[in-house]
């Protein structure tokens, strides 16, 4: 039976790996390469690396790091940060990374999606929507770690994004980032109705209940997320772990 | 013995090398005609446009070749992803003739219920075995693999149809025949379950 993708999300910053709080407030975790091994003997179903300075700082995730965890990894994994450019996506791949990630340079500008997947295939590219409210309470695309704003609304932008032919989408939750209290659920069941390539639940997740619901019921084709994988607990005492296949053998029904 | 990993510009193949040298088996990347005869065993890796592959195949200057090492010199092949779908007859996306080692055109899922499954079909599955299979050796029907594809085997004949994956509906995910075989998931990247088909290979 397919199964859906559980996926631990690793954010890195300045080579090392952390954990923010809607997008804030980063704590140290550990070391992205020790992580990668835990995850091996865990047998986790992929991996999300993303560099939260990247974009900001006008760089890109390290090639070197990709490398070396493509290297440990045994398992697909995809990488993100501050992409913007052909070249660099070509580097990342030959490095090992299965996916890039591609999200403020896809807000900015939609049409290098279209380039990237004409040169690459659009199953190697993945769009990563930031969402959060904005003054008037609307749901509104972010970017630059959720710094700045775009103006887009998340459902038409996902549209756009899978016109240019980005093979699956990451939605992402600021608010509820770190919050562990579950996704949310509405917005991903808005984008995953309005597009038929993968839709990514990220932001908020705790337990495997709110996996479970993002995949049955708000329609998410796979399930992401941080805090859960790197803390042992809501006290939040830090503890690389992850399910066992019966855990997350989640089937789709009708 | 020394496994050739076929690099065309199709996809990364960083991931299957370093697999098999995990397993200390020497390993030649295959960029050049030259190259080839390097090679007793030929991995055809591969992830993207089936037009696009067949084209770079043969402006490489490698595709008759690897004909030649699978039908004539019977050097044993591995096809994974994209490799398997050039060892059909044809290709829907973008129009173009494959191997045709194996009957059937590759195709875009299509699915009946394409809110709940998404195109690409991107995820851990399973294998229905058809029948014995000397790639699909020890690979237990509990076993994972992971999936990445929006085409998938067509075949009209199921006889060198070793395995089926059911997304939506059931689809060959594995050939073989003789020295040849393709798996549409990824082994090197399927944990202990994939490592079994890679070590089959080895053994093959």
């Amino acid at each position: 039976m397919f199964r859906p993708r559980v996926i631990p999300v690793l954010l890195l910053h300045e080579g090392h790996l952390v954990k923010s709080v809607g997008f804030k407030g980063y704590r140290y975790i550990g070391d992205p390469l020790n992580a990668v091994r835990i995850f091996n003997e865990l047998e986790a179903d992929e991996l999300i690396f993303l560099d939260i300075d990247a974009a900001r700082n006008r760089s890109v995730i390290a090639p070197d790091l990709v490398r070396s965890i493509g290297e440990e990894a045994s398992m697909p994994f995809a990488v993100g940060g501050g992409i913007s450019q052909l070249t660099q996506i070509a580097q990342l791949l030959s490095n090992g990374a299965e996916r890039v990630i591609i999200g403020s340079a896809a807000a900015i500008r939609p049409a290098f999606i279209e380039e990237a997947s004409s040169e690459f295939g659009s199953s190697t590219i993945t769009v990563c929507i930031d969402v959060k409210k904005d003054f008037f309470g609307r749901e509104r695309v972010w970017v630059q770690n959720g710094r700045t704003a775009t103006g887009r609304n998340p459902v038409e932008f996902a549209e756009l994004m899978e016109a240019s032919g980005a093979g699956e989408i990451i939605l992402q939750s600021i608010k509820r980032d770190g919050s562990m209290n579950g996704y949310d659920y509405d917005l991903i069941k808005k984008v995953a109705s309005a597009v038929s390539i993968p839709v990514v639940a990220l932001g908020g997740a705790g337990n495997m209940e709110h996996l479970k619901h993002a995949f049955a019921n708000a329609y998410a084709n796979a399930v992401a997320a941080g805090s859960m994988f790197v803390y042992c607990d809501t006290n939040r005492g830090v503890l690389i772990n992850y399910p066992s296949k019966d855990e997350i053998r989640f089937e789709i029904s009708a | 013995m020394t496994i050739g990993v076929i690099d065309y510009g199709m996809g990364n193949i960083f991931s299957i090398v370093k697999k098999l040298q995990q397993f200390f088996v020497d390993t030649v990347v295959i960029t050049r005609p030259a190259e080839m005869r390097m090679a007793d065993k030929l991995v055809l890796p591969g992830v993207g446009h089936f037009g696009k592959a067949v084209a770079h195949l043969k402006t490489m200057g490698i595709y008759d070749d690897i004909n030649d090492a699978a039908l004539v010199k019977k050097k044993p092949v591995l096809g994974i992803c994209l490799g398997m779908q050039l060892m059909a007859e044809r290709g829907e996306e973008g129009n173009a003739e494959g191997f045709g080692w194996f009957s059937g055109t590759n195709v875009r899922f299509r699915v009946s219920n394409a809110a709940r499954y998404k195109v690409p079909q991107i995820g851990w599955n399973q294998l229905s075995r058809c029948r014995d299979s000397r790639i699909l050796a020890h690979v237990g029907d509990a076993d994972e693999f992971y999936f990445l594809h929006a085409y998938h085997l067509d075949a009209a004949v199921h006889g060198h149809v070793i395995c089926t994956t059911r997304y939506d509906y059931e689809f060959p995910s594995g050939i073989e025949r003789d020295n040849i075989a393709g798996v549409q998931f990824h082994p090197e990247k399927s944990h202990r379950a994939g490592e079994k088909v890679l070590k089959n290979f080895i053994d093959f």
